[in-house]
C-alpha cells in the first residue's frame, strides 16, 4: 500500500515510503520533522498549514504527501538563511504582526507569495492577498503593516 | 511603525519595544501541546454523539478494539472512577448537572463524548473510531432558551422539567419610583436586544497529551490552556491524585480568548487513559470538535427598559436576562450573566436598577468565557438603549452621553449595581474621537448623502467595563496572582509569573519592568510561565488581568530584590544604606567614590565572602498581589458606515478606537490588543453566529459556515489613547485585552442603525449580515 516519494523540502530531499492518504502537513511535521507548520481547520480555510509548493502556496491539510512526489516544499523553517532573518519574518516581528503566533507560518509563507507576485502591493491587495489565512488575535492591521514594511525592505 | 531597540540604559516601560516572545513564533521553532513526540506516544479518538438529546442503549467496541494499532478503547463506563467536569460557581440555588468525562447512559449535545480509541497512529485511532458501534434512542432536544423555557419544552435533564438552572434577581435604588416617574413625566423606552451565541475560535485547538510514570505514580498533562495551576487542581481531584504528583505544562498556547480558560472533560480523560495504558497519549481536537465542544460565549435574550427626563437625564434602567447555558455548566458558565448585571450601569450616573437573570439550560455546548465574558452583552445593551432613547428624545448621541456621564471629580465613583468604578474621564475620550472622526463634518456629509438616497452612518459607543480580576472575595477562585523574581550569580535576571500568557506577550511586558528595575537589557531576561513544577502557583490569563494583577506581583517581587541589592551594594561600599542610590546598572553613594556594579552585587550574593551581618545569601523573591478592587477601563468608539440599500451590505469607512486603559506598559501592544479585540466585535457584529436547528444540530459547525473575520472585513482602526492611571495597584494599570471587543459591536449596530434611522429603525439585532439589513431595508420600505 505505502508508495514511496522524494520531496524536497527546504532544498534537501526526503525520501520516505508513506500511506497514499498520508496528508501533506502531516508529511512536513512528522517525517520531515518540521513542526512550524500547523493544522488549523483540516478544510483548507483558515490557511495555517500554508507551505509553498513548487514556488506557490497551498494548504498544506488538504494534500496528500504523495501529490508532492518529486516537487518542492518550502516552509517557514527554511526562510532564514545562515541565522539571518527573512525579511518577511523581520517584518512580522518589528511591526507585532502576530500575537499567539500559530497562524504565523502559513502567514508568513502567503506573505512570501504575495510579494514574489507582487512585490510592491497597496494595503488593500495585501488583505486580498492574505485572505485565505485567518488570524484570530491581531485585527490584521499589523499584518498588513508588516508586508508593506516586508516590501519596502525587499524591494530596496 | 518604530520600535524601540533597547539599550543598557533607556528605560523600557512605555516604548514601543517589539516582542522577546516572537523569534521562535516566526521562525517555526515554538511548541505547542501538537509538536510533542514521546517514545510510545498513542494517539486518542473521541467518538462523539451526533444526536442533540439520546438514550444510549448499546455502546459496542469489540471491532474497534481489535482493529489495526488499536491498544485500548474506554466508555464511560470505564471512567466511572473519574470526578466530574468542575463547576466553580456557587450561585444560591444552582442546579448543576453531573458532568461525566465520558457520557453513561444518557447525552445531551451534539459532541458529546462518548467513547475513546488509543492506537498507535493517530490515523489508525480514526479509523478505529469509525467502528464503535453505539445504539441511540433520540429523544427530543431543544436548543434555543427561549423555547426552552416554554411550556411544554423537552427537559435537558429530565430532573429539572422547567429547565431553569438558577435565577437572580438584584435592585439598586428604586427602580419602581424611577418608571412611575418617568411615566408621568418623561419617557420609558423598551427593547429586545440579543448577543447571540459565539464561537471562540481559538487558532490552535485545544489538545493534551498526558504522560504517566508509573515508579513514582506521577502524571505530567501539556494542555492548551490559561489556567495551567487551576488546571492541576481541578484535575487531581478528578483523578484522586495528590496534587504534588500532577504536573501541568502549557507549552505555547495558540490563542484562548477565555475558551482555554477552563478544565474540560478530555484533560482528566486523557490523564486517566495514559495511567491506564501505561504510555504518553495525545489528544488533539479537530476543528470540528473545537465548534462542537469547546465552550461557546454570549447567548444572551435580553430584555431592556430605560427610564429618563424629557431632557435625557437617564433615571433607572431594568434588564431580564435569559442566558443561553447549554447542557451543563463549564468553569464559570452560570456566573458570565451576572458580569453582565454588573456593568449594566455603563458608564452612566443613574442610580435606581433592576436586573433579573433566567439560566436556562438547552441542548448544546455550554456557554462560558469568552473575550470581555459578560461585559460585551451589558455594553452592548447599555450603548443600544442610550441610542433608543436619544432616538426617542430627537437627541444627539453625543449629547445625551455628556449628560450622563459622572464628572471627572466624581472618582472613586460607586455604581447602581455595587461597584466602585476606580478613576476615570468618560468625556474625554469621547471627545478625542469626536475630534478625530470629525463630527460635525461627518454628520454633515450624512446629510448631503441622505439627499442623494445613500445610508451613511455614525455609531457612537462609549465603553466601560470591569476587569483585573480580583480582588479574591469576588471571584470563585482567588485573584491574586503571583510571581518569583530571581538574579542568578551571573546578573541575568529569571522573571516567574503565574499569569501564563497566550499570545498577550507577558514575556516582553514584564522583561520590560525587570530591565527597568536593574538597568539590564531586555536580552538578559527570561519570563519563565506556565509549568506547575517550576512557576509558584498562580491564577492565570483572563479577564485583562495579566498585567494589572500578575505585572504588580511581578513589580512589588523587583522592588523587594533591588532594596536587596541596595544592602548588598552599602556593604560592599562600606557606606549606610540610605545614602546608596542606583542608576545605569551601578550603586553609588555620596559618601565614597567606590562604585559596584549590579553585576558585582548580584555575583557577592552567591558566593557570599563578605557576607552583611544578618543577611541571608541570594536573590531570590517570591511576591502575591491581591488587588483591593477591580480596574475600570473606558473609551469611545465610532464607527462611519454606509449601507448599500440594494444588497444590505455595509461597509465600515471608518473605524475609531480612544481608549483609556490606564498606564501603558508597550503601546505597540496595546494597539495590537485593541486591533484584535475590534476585529472579534466586528465579527460578532456583522458576521459570526453559532446556529443550532430545531434538532440541535450546531449547522454552523465549521469553518466553512462560520465566518471568522478574514483580512479584508476588517477596516484600517484609528487608535487612540487617553490616560487616567488606575489607583488600584502601584503601576496604574487598568487592562485592554477585552477593551476592543467589548467597544465595538454597539459603534457598529449603532452606526447601521443610524443609517437607516430615515426609514423608523430603531434595533437590529447581530449579526447584521447583509440578508438581515436588507430584510429590515424591505420592511421599512414597504411600510
Amino acid at each position: 500500500m505505502d508508495r514511496a516519494i522524494r520531496v524536497n523540502v527546504n532544498g534537501k530531499s526526503l525520501e520516505a515510503r508513506v500511506e497514499p492518504r498520508l496528508l501533506l502537513v502531516h508529511f512536513v511535521r512528522e517525517v520531515a520533522g518540521l513542526t512550524g507548520t500547523h493544522v488549523g481547520c483540516e478544510t483548507s480555510v483558515c490557511g495555517a498549514c500554508t507551505v509553498l509548493l513548487d514556488g506557490r502556496a497551498v494548504k498544506s491539510c488538504t494534500m496528500f504527501a504523495v501529490q508532492a512526489d518529486g516537487r518542492k516544499v518550502e516552509t517557514v523553517e527554511g526562510l532564514a538563511r545562515n541565522g539571518k532573518l527573512h525579511a518577511v519574518q523581520e517584518a512580522f516581528w518589528n511591526e507585532h504582526g502576530l500575537q499567539c503566533g500559530f497562524c504565523t507560518p502559513g502567514m508568513i509563507m502567503t506573505a512570501c507569495q504575495l510579494l514574489s507576485d507582487n512585490p510592491s502591493p497597496n494595503r488593500e491587495e495585501i488583505r486580498h492577498g492574505i485572505e485565505g489565512n485567518l488570524c484570530r488575535c491581531t485585527g490584521y492591521m499589523h499584518i498588513v503593516n508588516a508586508v508593506q514594511t516586508a516590501a519596502k525592505r525587499m524591494g530596496r | 511603525m518604530a520600535t524601540a531597540t533597547p539599550t543598557k540604559t533607556e528605560t523600557l516601560v512605555g516604548k514601543r519595544v517589539r516582542r522577546q516572545e516572537d523569534p521562535r513564533l516566526i521562525t517555526g521553532t515554538a511548541t505547542y501541546v501538537e509538536d510533542l513526540k514521546m517514545p510510545g506516544m498513542l494517539y486518542a479518538v473521541i467518538v462523539r454523539s451526533p444526536h442533540a438529546a439520546a438514550r444510549i442503549q448499546a455502546v459496542r467496541t469489540q471491532a474497534a478494539a481489535k482493529a489495526p494499532g488499536v491498544q485500548a478503547v474506554f466508555t464511560g463506563a470505564d471512567v466511572e472512577s473519574v470526578g466530574p467536569v468542575p463547576c466553580a460557581a456557587a450561585l444560591p440555588g444552582l442546579r448543576v448537572p453531573k458532568h461525566t468525562i465520558l457520557a453513561t447512559n444518557r447525552v445531551y449535545f451534539v459532541g458529546h463524548p462518548v467513547t475513546v480509541v488509543v492506537a498507535t497512529d493517530r490515523y489508525l485511532a480514526r479509523d478505529a473510531a469509525d467502528l464503535v458501534e453505539v445504539d441511540y434512542e433520540p429523544l427530543p432536544a431543544v436548543s434555543e432558551p427561549e423555547k426552552a423555557l416554554a411550556k411544554g419544552a423537552p427537559a435537558v435533564h429530565p430532573e429539572w422539567p422547567d429547565n431553569i438552572a438558577f435565577t437572580t434577581h438584584t435592585e439598586g435604588g428604586d427602580l419602581k419610583k424611577a418608571f412611575a416617574e418617568a411615566a408621568k413625566t418623561g419617557v420609558i423606552v423598551k427593547e429586545r436586544i440579543i448577543s447571540q451565541r459565539l464561537v471562540p475560535m481559538a487558532m490552535e485547538t485545544r489538545g493534551v497529551v498526558a504522560e504517566w510514570r508509573e515508579g513514582d505514580r506521577h502524571l505530567t498533562l501539556y494542555s492548551s490552556t490559561q489556567i495551567p495551576h487551576l488546571l492541576r487542581t481541578q484535575v487531581a481531584i478528578q483523578l484522586g491524585l495528590p496534587e504534588n504528583h500532577l504536573r501541568v505544562i502549557t507549552p505555547e498556547v495558540g490563542g484562548g480568548f477565555g475558551s482555554k480558560l477552563n478544565v474540560y472533560a478530555e484533560e482528566a480523560l486523557m490523564g486517566f487513559v495514559a495511567m491506564r495504558v501505561n504510555k504518553p497519549i495525545k489528544w488533539i481536537e479537530s476543528r470540528r470538535e473545537n465548534f462542537q465542544t469547546t465552550i461557546h460565549g454570549r447567548g444572551h435574550v435580553d430584555y431592556a427598559e430605560m427610564s429618563a427626563t424629557k431632557d435625557g437625564t437617564i433615571t433607572g434602567m431594568k434588564i431580564k436576562i435569559i442566558q443561553d447555558l447549554g447542557a451543563y455548566h463549564q468553569l464559570l458558565t452560570p456566573l458570565i450573566p451576572t458580569l453582565s448585571v454588573l456593568m449594566m450601569p455603563g458608564l452612566y450616573n443613574f442610580r435606581n436598577v433592576e436586573a433579573d437573570i433566567v439560566g436556562a439550560f438547552t441542548n448544546a455546548v455550554p456557554t462560558d468565557a469568552y473575550r470581555g465574558a459578560g461585559r460585551p452583552e451589558a455594553t452592548h445593551v447599555i450603548e443600544r438603549m442610550v441610542d433608543i432613547l436619544a432616538a426617542e428624545l430627537k437627541m444627539d448621541p453625543v449629547e445625551i452621553r455628556l449628560k450622563n456621564f459622572p464628572s471627572k471629580d466624581a472618582f472613586p465613583f460607586a455604581t447602581a449595581t455595587g461597584l466602585m468604578y476606580d478613576s476615570g474621564d468618560y468625556a474625554a475620550p469621547l471627545h478625542r474621537a469626536l475630534q478625530i472622526v470629525d463630527y460635525a463634518g461627518t454628520r454633515k456629509k450624512q446629510a448631503e448623502g441622505r439627499k442623494q438616497g445613500r445610508y451613511l452612518g455614525i455609531g457612537i459607543s462609549t465603553y466601560g467595563e470591569v476587569c483585573a480580576f480580583g480582588p479574591s472575595p469576588a471571584t470563585p477562585a482567588g485573584g491574586w496572582e503571583s510571581a518569583t523574581v530571581k538574579i542568578e550569580p551571573t546578573a541575568k535576571v529569571t522573571v516567574m509569573t503565574g499569569s501564563s500568557p497566550h499570545g498577550q506577550g507577558q514575556e516582553t511586558t514584564f522583561a520590560q519592568l525587570a530591565a527597568d528595575a536593574f538597568g539590564v537589557s531586555l536580552d538578559d531576561i527570561v519570563v519563565i510561565h506556565g509549568d506547575t513544577a517550576v512557576v509558584q502557583y498562580g491564577i492565570g490569563t483572563f479577564g485583562s488581568r495579566a498585567t494589572a494583577v500578575g505585572g504588580t506581583a511581578v513589580y512589588l517581587a523587583l522592588q523587594d530584590l533591588r532594596a536587596k541589592c541596595s544592602k548588598f551594594a552599602a556593604h560592599m561600599l562600606g557606606v549606610a544604606l540610605e545614602s546608596v542610590t542606583f542608576e545605569g546598572g551601578v550603586f553609588s553613594s555620596g559618601k565614597t567614590a567606590k562604585t559596584v556594579s549590579f553585576g558585582e552585587v548580584a555575583l557577592e550574593a552567591h558566593i557570599c565572602r563578605n557576607l552583611p551581618p544578618g543577611m541571608e545569601p541570594g536573590l531570590v523573591v517570591t511576591r502575591f498581589f491581591e488587588p483591593a478592587n477591580f480596574a475600570f477601563p473606558f473609551g469611545a468608539h465610532i464607527a462611519v458606515v454606509e449601507v448599500d440599500k440594494e444588497t444590505g451590505e455595509t461597509k465600515i469607512q471608518r473605524y475609531i478606537a480612544v481608549d483609556d486603559c490606564g498606564k501603558v506598559i508597550n503601546p505597540l501592544m496595546v494597539d495590537g490588543q485593541v486591533h484584535g479585540g475590534v476585529a472579534q466585535g466586528l465579527g460578532q457584529a456583522l458576521l459570526e453566529e453559532a446556529v443550532y436547528d430545531e434538532g440541535g444540530q450546531l449547522v454552523t459547525g465549521e469553518l466553512m459556515s462560520y465566518s471568522v473575520p478574514k483580512a479584508h472585513h476588517v477596516p484600517e482602526i484609528e487608535c487612540d489613547r487617553t490616560e487616567t492611571p488606575s489607583p488600584v495597584n502601584p503601576l496604574g494599570v487598568k487592562g485592554v485585552g477585552e477593551a476592543g471587543t467589548i467597544g465595538c459591536s454597539p459603534a457598529l449596530v449603532n452606526a447601521v442603525v443610524d443609517a437607516l434611522s430615515p426609514l423608523g429603525v430603531r434595533h437590529i439585532d447581530m449579526p447584521m449580515t447583509p440578508q438581515r439589513v436588507w430584510r429590515v431595508i424591505q420592511e421599512r420600505s414597504r411600510t
